[in-house]
Protein backbone atom coordinates (compact mmCIF):
# COMPACT_ATOMS: atom_id res chain seq x y z
CA UNK A 1 0.00 0.00 0.00
CA UNK A 2 1.26 3.44 -0.78
CA UNK A 3 1.47 6.09 1.89
CA UNK A 4 0.65 8.97 -0.38
CA UNK A 5 -0.54 8.70 -3.96
CA UNK A 6 -1.08 11.73 -6.14
CA UNK A 7 -2.30 11.39 -9.69
CA UNK A 8 -2.86 14.19 -12.18
CA UNK A 9 -3.37 16.75 -9.48
CA UNK A 10 -4.32 20.23 -10.67
CA UNK A 11 -4.68 23.15 -8.30
CA UNK A 12 -5.73 26.61 -9.36
CA UNK A 13 -6.58 29.89 -7.72
CA UNK A 14 -9.04 32.46 -9.04
CA UNK A 15 -11.43 32.22 -11.96
CA UNK A 16 -11.57 33.51 -15.53
CA UNK A 17 -8.71 35.70 -16.61
CA UNK A 18 -7.41 35.83 -13.04
CA UNK A 19 -6.97 32.09 -12.88
CA UNK A 20 -3.52 30.94 -11.87
CA UNK A 21 -2.61 27.30 -12.27
CA UNK A 22 -0.45 26.63 -9.24
CA UNK A 23 -0.03 22.88 -9.78
CA UNK A 24 -0.38 21.20 -13.15
CA UNK A 25 -0.81 17.45 -13.67
CA UNK A 26 1.38 16.46 -10.74
CA UNK A 27 1.74 12.72 -10.11
CA UNK A 28 3.91 10.88 -7.63
CA UNK A 29 3.74 8.11 -5.10
CA UNK A 30 5.34 7.77 -1.69
CA UNK A 31 5.49 4.23 -0.32
CA UNK A 32 4.48 3.69 3.28
CA UNK A 33 7.51 4.46 5.44
CA UNK A 34 9.20 6.27 2.56
CA UNK A 35 10.48 9.81 2.45
CA UNK A 36 9.84 11.99 -0.52
CA UNK A 37 11.10 15.50 -1.21
CA UNK A 38 9.60 18.27 -3.29
CA UNK A 39 12.13 20.87 -4.39
CA UNK A 40 11.84 23.98 -6.49
CA UNK A 41 11.94 27.72 -6.13
CA UNK A 42 9.29 29.91 -4.49
CA UNK A 43 6.09 29.86 -6.48
CA UNK A 44 6.78 26.52 -8.11
CA UNK A 45 3.78 24.94 -6.38
CA UNK A 46 5.52 22.67 -3.91
CA UNK A 47 3.82 24.00 -0.80
CA UNK A 48 0.49 24.11 -2.65
CA UNK A 49 0.62 20.32 -2.99
CA UNK A 50 0.89 20.03 0.80
CA UNK A 51 -1.99 22.45 1.21
CA UNK A 52 -4.10 20.48 -1.26
CA UNK A 53 -3.39 17.27 0.64
CA UNK A 54 -4.48 18.77 3.94
CA UNK A 55 -7.63 20.23 2.41
CA UNK A 56 -6.60 23.85 2.63
CA UNK A 57 -7.26 24.74 -1.02
CA UNK A 58 -10.82 24.64 -2.34
CA UNK A 59 -10.18 24.29 -6.07
CA UNK A 60 -8.45 21.16 -7.25
CA UNK A 61 -9.08 18.08 -9.31
CA UNK A 62 -7.26 14.82 -9.88
CA UNK A 63 -6.76 11.98 -7.45
CA UNK A 64 -5.18 12.01 -4.01
CA UNK A 65 -4.93 8.96 -1.79
CA UNK A 66 -3.66 8.61 1.76
CA UNK A 67 -2.90 5.05 2.91
CA UNK A 68 -5.08 3.65 0.14
CA UNK A 69 -8.04 5.86 0.95
CA UNK A 70 -9.15 8.39 -1.63
CA UNK A 71 -9.55 11.96 -0.45
CA UNK A 72 -12.68 13.92 -1.25
CA UNK A 73 -13.58 17.55 -0.79
CA UNK A 74 -13.70 17.33 3.02
CA UNK A 75 -11.29 15.76 5.46
CA UNK A 76 -12.62 13.94 8.50
CA UNK A 77 -11.06 13.75 11.93
CA UNK A 78 -9.40 10.42 11.23
CA UNK A 79 -7.48 12.08 8.40
CA UNK A 80 -5.93 14.62 10.73
CA UNK A 81 -5.06 11.84 13.10
CA UNK A 82 -3.06 10.11 10.39
CA UNK A 83 -1.59 13.15 8.68
CA UNK A 84 0.16 15.98 10.49
CA UNK A 85 2.20 18.93 9.36
CA UNK A 86 5.31 20.73 10.64
CA UNK A 87 5.57 24.30 9.46
CA UNK A 88 8.51 26.40 8.37
CA UNK A 89 8.67 29.04 11.01
CA UNK A 90 8.40 27.90 14.62
CA UNK A 91 8.20 31.56 15.63
CA UNK A 92 4.90 31.86 13.77
CA UNK A 93 3.35 28.43 14.22
CA UNK A 94 3.18 28.34 18.03
CA UNK A 95 0.68 30.42 19.95
CA UNK A 96 2.73 33.04 21.82
CA UNK A 97 0.48 32.99 24.90
CA UNK A 98 0.06 29.24 25.22
CA UNK A 99 2.61 27.32 27.23
CA UNK A 100 4.20 24.20 25.78
CA UNK A 101 2.00 22.16 28.11
CA UNK A 102 -1.15 23.81 26.81
CA UNK A 103 -0.13 23.46 23.15
CA UNK A 104 0.37 19.73 23.58
CA UNK A 105 -2.51 18.91 25.94
CA UNK A 106 -5.01 20.84 23.83
CA UNK A 107 -3.93 18.89 20.76
CA UNK A 108 -4.23 15.61 22.65
CA UNK A 109 -7.68 16.56 23.90
CA UNK A 110 -8.85 17.43 20.40
CA UNK A 111 -7.80 14.02 19.20
CA UNK A 112 -9.69 12.42 22.07
CA UNK A 113 -6.83 10.94 24.02
CA UNK A 114 -6.98 10.23 27.71
CA UNK A 115 -4.09 10.09 30.13
CA UNK A 116 -2.93 13.47 28.88
CA UNK A 117 -0.45 14.21 31.62
CA UNK A 118 1.64 11.13 30.91
CA UNK A 119 1.39 11.61 27.15
CA UNK A 120 2.64 15.20 27.32
CA UNK A 121 5.78 14.20 29.19
CA UNK A 122 6.30 11.29 26.80
CA UNK A 123 5.99 13.60 23.78
CA UNK A 124 8.52 16.03 25.21
CA UNK A 125 10.88 13.17 25.92
CA UNK A 126 10.45 11.83 22.38
CA UNK A 127 11.58 15.10 20.83
CA UNK A 128 14.49 15.48 23.23
CA UNK A 129 13.12 18.20 25.50
CA UNK A 130 13.47 17.84 29.24
CA UNK A 131 10.55 18.17 31.66
CA UNK A 132 11.73 21.68 32.53
CA UNK A 133 10.37 22.89 29.18
CA UNK A 134 6.82 21.82 29.89
CA UNK A 135 5.55 25.01 31.43
CA UNK A 136 7.52 27.47 29.37
CA UNK A 137 6.11 29.86 26.81
CA UNK A 138 7.43 29.97 23.23
CA UNK A 139 9.43 33.15 23.85
CA UNK A 140 11.30 31.38 26.65
CA UNK A 141 12.79 28.73 24.39
CA UNK A 142 15.19 28.92 21.43
CA UNK A 143 14.29 28.49 17.76
CA UNK A 144 15.41 24.88 17.64
CA UNK A 145 13.50 24.03 20.81
CA UNK A 146 10.39 25.66 19.37
CA UNK A 147 10.65 23.50 16.31
CA UNK A 148 10.93 20.49 18.62
CA UNK A 149 7.69 21.58 20.30
CA UNK A 150 6.05 21.91 16.87
CA UNK A 151 7.24 18.40 16.02
CA UNK A 152 5.91 17.09 19.34
CA UNK A 153 2.55 18.67 18.56
CA UNK A 154 2.53 16.97 15.16
CA UNK A 155 3.37 13.63 16.80
CA UNK A 156 0.62 13.99 19.43
CA UNK A 157 -2.04 12.26 17.34
CA UNK A 158 0.36 9.39 16.58
CA UNK A 159 0.23 10.03 12.84
CA UNK A 160 1.72 7.81 10.19
CA UNK A 161 2.41 10.63 7.73
CA UNK A 162 4.26 13.87 8.43
CA UNK A 163 4.16 16.74 5.99
CA UNK A 164 7.26 18.89 6.47
CA UNK A 165 7.15 22.36 5.01
CA UNK A 166 10.74 23.71 5.06
CA UNK A 167 11.16 22.56 8.66
CA UNK A 168 14.69 23.90 9.10
CA UNK A 169 14.99 26.93 6.86
CA UNK A 170 14.43 29.37 9.74
CA UNK A 171 17.13 27.76 11.88
CA UNK A 172 20.90 28.07 12.23
CA UNK A 173 22.99 25.33 10.64
CA UNK A 174 24.02 23.69 13.91
CA UNK A 175 20.40 23.64 15.08
CA UNK A 176 19.32 22.43 11.67
CA UNK A 177 21.57 19.40 12.15
CA UNK A 178 19.84 18.58 15.47
CA UNK A 179 16.36 18.81 13.95
CA UNK A 180 17.32 16.77 10.88
CA UNK A 181 18.78 14.06 13.13
CA UNK A 182 15.61 14.08 15.21
CA UNK A 183 13.46 13.70 12.09
CA UNK A 184 15.64 10.84 10.84
CA UNK A 185 15.39 9.04 14.20
CA UNK A 186 11.64 9.52 14.51
CA UNK A 187 11.05 8.12 11.05
CA UNK A 188 13.13 5.08 11.81
CA UNK A 189 11.50 4.43 15.20
CA UNK A 190 7.91 4.94 14.13
CA UNK A 191 8.04 3.97 10.47
CA UNK A 192 6.70 7.39 9.51
CA UNK A 193 6.12 8.51 5.93
CA UNK A 194 7.63 11.92 5.14
CA UNK A 195 6.68 14.36 2.45
CA UNK A 196 9.12 17.23 2.69
CA UNK A 197 9.11 20.55 0.89
CA UNK A 198 12.38 22.45 0.74
CA UNK A 199 14.56 24.52 -1.50
CA UNK A 200 17.76 23.19 0.03
CA UNK A 201 19.01 20.27 -2.02
CA UNK A 202 21.57 19.22 0.57
CA UNK A 203 18.82 18.94 3.20
CA UNK A 204 16.51 17.02 0.90
CA UNK A 205 19.30 14.61 -0.04
CA UNK A 206 19.93 13.98 3.64
CA UNK A 207 16.32 13.24 4.58
CA UNK A 208 14.68 11.88 1.43
CA UNK A 209 15.27 8.98 -0.90
CA UNK A 210 13.09 10.15 -3.79
CA UNK A 211 12.87 13.70 -5.05
CA UNK A 212 10.55 15.56 -7.39
CA UNK A 213 11.80 18.78 -8.92
CA UNK A 214 9.10 21.35 -9.58
CA UNK A 215 9.12 24.37 -11.82
CA UNK A 216 6.17 26.63 -12.62
CA UNK A 217 3.65 24.22 -11.17
CA UNK A 218 4.87 21.14 -12.98
CA UNK A 219 6.98 18.25 -11.82
CA UNK A 220 9.79 18.39 -14.33
CA UNK A 221 11.81 15.50 -13.02
CA UNK A 222 11.62 12.61 -10.57
CA UNK A 223 14.91 11.25 -9.38
CA UNK A 224 16.34 9.27 -6.51
CA UNK A 225 18.98 10.40 -4.12
CA UNK A 226 21.84 8.56 -5.84
CA UNK A 227 21.08 10.24 -9.13
CA UNK A 228 21.08 13.52 -7.34
CA UNK A 229 24.36 12.97 -5.55
CA UNK A 230 26.03 11.92 -8.77
CA UNK A 231 24.48 14.88 -10.59
CA UNK A 232 22.68 12.58 -13.01
CA UNK A 233 19.84 14.90 -13.96
CA UNK A 234 18.16 14.86 -17.33
CA UNK A 235 16.19 18.09 -17.09
CA UNK A 236 18.24 21.30 -17.54
CA UNK A 237 16.45 22.99 -14.63
CA UNK A 238 17.45 20.18 -12.27
CA UNK A 239 21.09 20.38 -13.36
CA UNK A 240 20.96 24.12 -12.85
CA UNK A 241 19.63 23.65 -9.31
CA UNK A 242 22.23 21.02 -8.51
CA UNK A 243 25.06 23.18 -9.81
CA UNK A 244 23.91 26.23 -7.91
CA UNK A 245 23.57 24.33 -4.66
CA UNK A 246 27.11 23.00 -4.99
CA UNK A 247 28.23 26.52 -5.76
CA UNK A 248 31.64 27.23 -7.15
CA UNK A 249 32.93 24.48 -4.96
CA UNK A 250 31.97 21.82 -7.50
CA UNK A 251 35.29 21.90 -9.36
CA UNK A 252 37.42 21.78 -6.24
CA UNK A 253 35.38 19.01 -4.60
CA UNK A 254 35.72 16.95 -7.74
CA UNK A 255 39.47 17.40 -7.59
CA UNK A 256 39.37 16.54 -3.89
CA UNK A 257 37.47 13.29 -4.36
CA UNK A 258 39.84 12.24 -7.15
CA UNK A 259 42.85 12.84 -4.94
CA UNK A 260 41.37 10.88 -2.03
CA UNK A 261 40.66 7.98 -4.33
CA UNK A 262 44.26 8.08 -5.54
CA UNK A 263 45.53 8.24 -1.95
CA UNK B 1 48.10 53.25 5.20
CA UNK B 2 47.10 50.70 2.61
CA UNK B 3 44.15 49.21 4.45
CA UNK B 4 40.70 50.43 3.51
CA UNK B 5 39.34 49.89 6.96
CA UNK B 6 40.82 49.31 10.39
CA UNK B 7 38.68 48.45 13.35
CA UNK B 8 40.32 48.13 16.74
CA UNK B 9 38.74 46.88 19.94
CA UNK B 10 35.11 47.33 18.91
CA UNK B 11 32.46 46.88 21.58
CA UNK B 12 28.70 47.11 21.08
CA UNK B 13 26.44 47.05 24.12
CA UNK B 14 22.68 47.14 24.54
CA UNK B 15 21.08 47.88 27.90
CA UNK B 16 18.33 45.40 28.76
CA UNK B 17 16.12 44.88 31.76
CA UNK B 18 18.50 42.25 33.05
CA UNK B 19 21.66 44.32 32.69
CA UNK B 20 23.90 45.29 29.80
CA UNK B 21 24.06 42.85 26.91
CA UNK B 22 27.39 42.81 25.11
CA UNK B 23 26.72 41.97 21.47
CA UNK B 24 30.27 42.57 20.25
CA UNK B 25 33.11 42.16 22.71
CA UNK B 26 36.35 43.82 21.69
CA UNK B 27 37.03 42.66 18.16
CA UNK B 28 39.76 43.99 15.88
CA UNK B 29 40.10 43.47 12.18
CA UNK B 30 41.13 45.26 9.03
CA UNK B 31 40.03 45.17 5.44
CA UNK B 32 42.30 45.63 2.45
CA UNK B 33 41.11 45.52 -1.15
CA UNK B 34 39.80 42.05 -0.58
CA UNK B 35 36.68 40.11 0.14
CA UNK B 36 36.36 39.47 3.84
CA UNK B 37 33.73 37.09 5.15
CA UNK B 38 32.25 37.30 8.65
CA UNK B 39 30.54 34.07 9.62
CA UNK B 40 28.61 33.09 12.69
CA UNK B 41 25.23 31.97 13.95
CA UNK B 42 22.33 34.16 14.96
CA UNK B 43 23.36 36.27 17.90
CA UNK B 44 27.10 35.98 17.28
CA UNK B 45 27.38 39.71 16.65
CA UNK B 46 28.17 39.64 12.95
CA UNK B 47 25.38 41.92 11.73
CA UNK B 48 25.84 44.29 14.65
CA UNK B 49 29.50 44.60 13.64
CA UNK B 50 28.48 45.64 10.12
CA UNK B 51 26.02 48.19 11.43
CA UNK B 52 28.45 49.56 14.00
CA UNK B 53 30.99 50.36 11.27
CA UNK B 54 28.38 52.51 9.52
CA UNK B 55 27.29 53.94 12.87
CA UNK B 56 23.79 52.62 12.38
CA UNK B 57 23.41 51.41 15.98
CA UNK B 58 20.71 53.62 17.45
CA UNK B 59 20.60 54.60 21.10
CA UNK B 60 20.21 53.09 23.63
CA UNK B 61 22.73 50.83 21.90
CA UNK B 62 26.30 51.91 22.62
CA UNK B 63 29.31 51.58 20.37
CA UNK B 64 32.84 51.95 21.66
CA UNK B 65 36.13 51.32 19.91
CA UNK B 66 39.75 52.38 20.08
CA UNK B 67 39.45 53.35 16.45
CA UNK B 68 37.43 52.79 13.29
CA UNK B 69 39.49 54.22 10.43
CA UNK B 70 38.38 54.47 6.84
CA UNK B 71 41.56 54.84 4.75
CA UNK B 72 43.36 56.15 7.79
CA UNK B 73 40.69 58.71 8.64
CA UNK B 74 38.76 58.30 11.85
CA UNK B 75 35.01 57.85 11.28
CA UNK B 76 34.13 56.99 14.85
CA UNK B 77 34.16 60.53 16.15
CA UNK B 78 33.14 62.67 13.18
CA UNK B 79 29.81 64.54 13.40
CA UNK B 80 26.65 62.84 12.17
CA UNK B 81 26.34 65.22 9.19
CA UNK B 82 29.81 64.28 7.93
CA UNK B 83 28.90 60.64 8.45
CA UNK B 84 26.29 61.04 5.72
CA UNK B 85 29.07 61.52 3.19
CA UNK B 86 30.75 58.38 4.41
CA UNK B 87 27.57 56.35 4.00
CA UNK B 88 27.21 55.76 0.30
CA UNK B 89 30.46 57.22 -0.97
CA UNK B 90 32.75 55.64 1.59
CA UNK B 91 30.92 52.56 2.76
CA UNK B 92 27.58 51.24 1.62
CA UNK B 93 25.53 48.32 2.83
CA UNK B 94 23.23 45.76 1.27
CA UNK B 95 20.68 44.32 3.67
CA UNK B 96 19.10 40.92 3.76
CA UNK B 97 15.68 41.42 2.25
CA UNK B 98 15.08 43.87 -0.63
CA UNK B 99 11.38 43.87 0.25
CA UNK B 100 12.12 45.81 3.41
CA UNK B 101 14.95 48.00 2.20
CA UNK B 102 13.39 49.55 -0.90
CA UNK B 103 10.88 52.39 -0.62
CA UNK B 104 7.56 50.80 -1.62
CA UNK B 105 5.99 53.99 -3.02
CA UNK B 106 8.87 55.18 -5.19
CA UNK B 107 9.89 53.91 -8.62
CA UNK B 108 13.06 51.87 -8.36
CA UNK B 109 14.84 53.99 -10.95
CA UNK B 110 14.13 57.16 -9.01
CA UNK B 111 15.47 55.53 -5.85
CA UNK B 112 18.73 54.65 -7.55
CA UNK B 113 19.04 58.13 -9.11
CA UNK B 114 18.42 59.69 -5.73
CA UNK B 115 21.37 57.79 -4.31
CA UNK B 116 23.52 59.19 -7.11
CA UNK B 117 22.18 62.76 -6.94
CA UNK B 118 22.89 62.95 -3.21
CA UNK B 119 26.57 62.36 -3.75
CA UNK B 120 27.30 63.74 -7.23
CA UNK B 121 26.73 67.22 -8.54
CA UNK B 122 24.82 66.43 -11.73
CA UNK B 123 21.53 66.93 -13.49
CA UNK B 124 18.55 64.61 -13.18
CA UNK B 125 18.88 63.58 -16.82
CA UNK B 126 22.47 62.55 -16.27
CA UNK B 127 21.53 60.65 -13.14
CA UNK B 128 18.95 58.79 -15.18
CA UNK B 129 21.50 57.79 -17.81
CA UNK B 130 23.87 56.68 -15.08
CA UNK B 131 21.10 54.67 -13.40
CA UNK B 132 20.25 52.88 -16.63
CA UNK B 133 23.95 52.03 -17.06
CA UNK B 134 24.02 50.70 -13.53
CA UNK B 135 20.93 48.56 -14.10
CA UNK B 136 22.66 47.09 -17.14
CA UNK B 137 25.74 46.43 -15.01
CA UNK B 138 23.66 44.31 -12.62
CA UNK B 139 22.40 42.26 -15.58
CA UNK B 140 18.90 43.67 -15.83
CA UNK B 141 17.87 43.03 -19.39
CA UNK B 142 15.21 45.69 -19.87
CA UNK B 143 16.53 48.64 -17.81
CA UNK B 144 14.19 51.28 -19.25
CA UNK B 145 11.16 49.29 -18.21
CA UNK B 146 12.56 48.31 -14.82
CA UNK B 147 13.41 51.95 -14.11
CA UNK B 148 9.72 52.77 -13.99
CA UNK B 149 8.64 49.80 -11.88
CA UNK B 150 7.68 49.82 -8.22
CA UNK B 151 9.38 47.47 -5.75
CA UNK B 152 6.32 45.20 -5.46
CA UNK B 153 6.48 44.55 -9.20
CA UNK B 154 9.96 43.05 -9.15
CA UNK B 155 11.03 39.61 -7.97
CA UNK B 156 13.30 39.02 -4.97
CA UNK B 157 16.37 38.37 -7.11
CA UNK B 158 15.76 41.46 -9.19
CA UNK B 159 15.07 43.51 -6.06
CA UNK B 160 18.43 42.51 -4.65
CA UNK B 161 20.16 43.42 -7.93
CA UNK B 162 18.44 46.81 -7.74
CA UNK B 163 19.80 47.20 -4.20
CA UNK B 164 23.28 46.37 -5.47
CA UNK B 165 22.89 48.98 -8.23
CA UNK B 166 21.76 51.56 -5.68
CA UNK B 167 24.65 50.82 -3.33
CA UNK B 168 27.25 50.83 -6.11
CA UNK B 169 26.18 54.01 -7.87
CA UNK B 170 27.80 56.51 -5.47
CA UNK B 171 31.08 54.63 -6.01
CA UNK B 172 31.82 53.44 -2.47
CA UNK B 173 35.18 52.02 -1.48
CA UNK B 174 33.71 49.38 0.79
CA UNK B 175 30.57 47.35 0.40
CA UNK B 176 29.07 45.60 3.42
CA UNK B 177 26.71 42.84 2.36
CA UNK B 178 24.64 41.53 5.28
CA UNK B 179 23.20 38.16 4.29
CA UNK B 180 22.49 39.49 0.80
CA UNK B 181 21.10 36.22 -0.52
CA UNK B 182 19.40 34.46 2.37
CA UNK B 183 15.98 35.75 1.30
CA UNK B 184 16.53 34.49 -2.25
CA UNK B 185 15.94 31.18 -3.97
CA UNK B 186 18.91 28.89 -4.55
CA UNK B 187 18.64 29.26 -8.30
CA UNK B 188 19.04 33.06 -8.31
CA UNK B 189 21.40 33.19 -5.33
CA UNK B 190 24.49 32.38 -7.36
CA UNK B 191 23.61 34.89 -10.05
CA UNK B 192 23.21 37.73 -7.55
CA UNK B 193 26.47 36.81 -5.82
CA UNK B 194 28.37 36.65 -9.07
CA UNK B 195 27.13 40.10 -10.07
CA UNK B 196 28.16 41.51 -6.71
CA UNK B 197 31.51 39.77 -6.87
CA UNK B 198 32.25 41.00 -10.39
CA UNK B 199 31.42 44.65 -9.57
CA UNK B 200 33.49 44.58 -6.39
CA UNK B 201 36.51 43.21 -8.24
CA UNK B 202 36.18 45.48 -11.30
CA UNK B 203 36.07 48.54 -9.10
CA UNK B 204 38.83 47.46 -6.75
CA UNK B 205 36.57 47.73 -3.73
CA UNK B 206 36.67 46.01 -0.39
CA UNK B 207 33.81 43.67 0.48
CA UNK B 208 32.61 42.59 3.90
CA UNK B 209 30.35 39.63 3.38
CA UNK B 210 28.28 38.74 6.44
CA UNK B 211 26.66 35.33 6.34
CA UNK B 212 25.81 32.25 8.34
CA UNK B 213 26.62 30.02 5.38
CA UNK B 214 30.19 28.80 5.75
CA UNK B 215 30.42 27.16 2.37
CA UNK B 216 29.08 30.16 0.56
CA UNK B 217 31.54 32.43 2.32
CA UNK B 218 34.45 30.15 1.58
CA UNK B 219 33.70 30.26 -2.14
CA UNK B 220 33.16 34.01 -2.35
CA UNK B 221 35.77 35.44 -0.01
CA UNK B 222 39.53 35.68 0.37
CA UNK B 223 39.63 35.71 4.16
CA UNK B 224 37.12 34.64 6.79
CA UNK B 225 36.51 35.76 10.38
CA UNK B 226 34.48 33.32 12.46
CA UNK B 227 32.49 34.95 15.24
CA UNK B 228 31.02 33.37 18.33
CA UNK B 229 29.51 35.12 21.32
CA UNK B 230 30.59 38.57 20.13
CA UNK B 231 34.22 37.60 19.64
CA UNK B 232 36.32 36.45 16.72
CA UNK B 233 37.25 32.87 17.53
CA UNK B 234 39.26 32.17 14.40
CA UNK B 235 40.48 33.78 11.21
CA UNK B 236 41.67 31.93 8.16
CA UNK B 237 42.15 32.04 4.43
CA UNK B 238 38.86 31.14 2.80
CA UNK B 239 40.31 28.28 0.79
CA UNK B 240 41.84 26.86 3.97
CA UNK B 241 38.55 26.83 5.82
CA UNK B 242 38.40 23.03 5.95
CA UNK B 243 41.73 23.10 7.81
CA UNK B 244 40.16 25.25 10.53
CA UNK B 245 41.31 24.32 14.01
CA UNK B 246 38.79 25.89 16.36
CA UNK B 247 36.19 23.33 17.51
CA UNK B 248 33.39 25.79 16.82
CA UNK B 249 34.38 26.25 13.17
CA UNK B 250 34.85 22.52 12.75
CA UNK B 251 31.51 21.87 14.40
CA UNK B 252 29.74 24.28 12.08
CA UNK B 253 31.34 22.70 9.03
CA UNK B 254 30.41 19.18 10.10
CA UNK B 255 26.84 20.03 10.95
CA UNK B 256 26.02 20.84 7.33
CA UNK B 257 24.38 18.15 5.25
CA UNK B 258 26.24 17.77 1.99
CA UNK B 259 24.95 16.80 -1.38
CA UNK B 260 28.22 15.23 -2.40
CA UNK B 261 29.06 13.47 0.86
CA UNK B 262 26.18 11.50 2.38
CA UNK B 263 26.23 10.75 6.09
CA UNK B 264 23.86 8.81 8.23
CA UNK B 265 23.85 11.30 11.07
CA UNK B 266 24.88 14.90 11.14
CA UNK B 267 27.32 16.01 13.78
CA UNK B 268 25.75 18.12 16.44
CA UNK B 269 27.70 21.06 17.71
CA UNK B 270 28.38 20.97 21.42
CA UNK B 271 29.14 24.42 22.70
CA UNK B 272 31.88 24.77 25.24
CA UNK B 273 31.18 27.67 27.64
CA UNK B 274 34.92 28.35 27.70
CA UNK B 275 34.78 29.62 24.10
CA UNK B 276 32.96 32.71 25.28
CA UNK B 277 35.77 33.63 27.64
CA UNK B 278 38.70 33.09 25.33
CA UNK B 279 40.27 36.31 24.08
CA UNK B 280 39.19 37.51 20.67
CA UNK B 281 41.53 36.64 17.80
CA UNK B 282 42.76 39.65 15.87
CA UNK B 283 41.73 39.93 12.24
CA UNK B 284 44.17 42.77 11.58
CA UNK B 285 46.46 42.64 8.60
Amino acid sequence: MSGILIENLNVWFGEGHERVDAVKRASFEVPEGGSFGLVGESGSGKSTILRALTGMVPSWNGRMEILGKELGAKRDRSFYRKVQMVFQDPYASLHPRHSVDRVLSETLQLHGFGDIDRRVSKLLEDVGLGPEFRFRYPHQVSGGQRQRVAIARALASEPSILLLDEPTSALDVSVQAEILNLLTDLRRERNLTYLMVTHDLAVVSHVCTEIAVMQLGEIVELLNVDDMRNLRASHPYTSHLLRSSLGRRSESTEAESVSTEAG
Amino acid sequence: MSNLLDVENLWVRFPTRSGIFEAVRGISFSLARERLGIVGESGSGKSVTGRAILRLIRPPGMVAADRIDLEGKDILRIPELKMRDVRGQGISMIMQDPKFSLNPVMRVGDQISEAYLLHADTSKAQARTKTIEMLVAVSIRDPERVYNMYPHEVSGGMGQRIMIAMMMIPGPKILIADEPTSALDVSVRMQVLEIMDRLVRERGMGLIFISHDLNLVSTFCDRVLIMYGGKIVETCKADRLHEARHPYTKGLLNSLPRLDAPRDRLDVLTRDPAWRDQPSVSGML
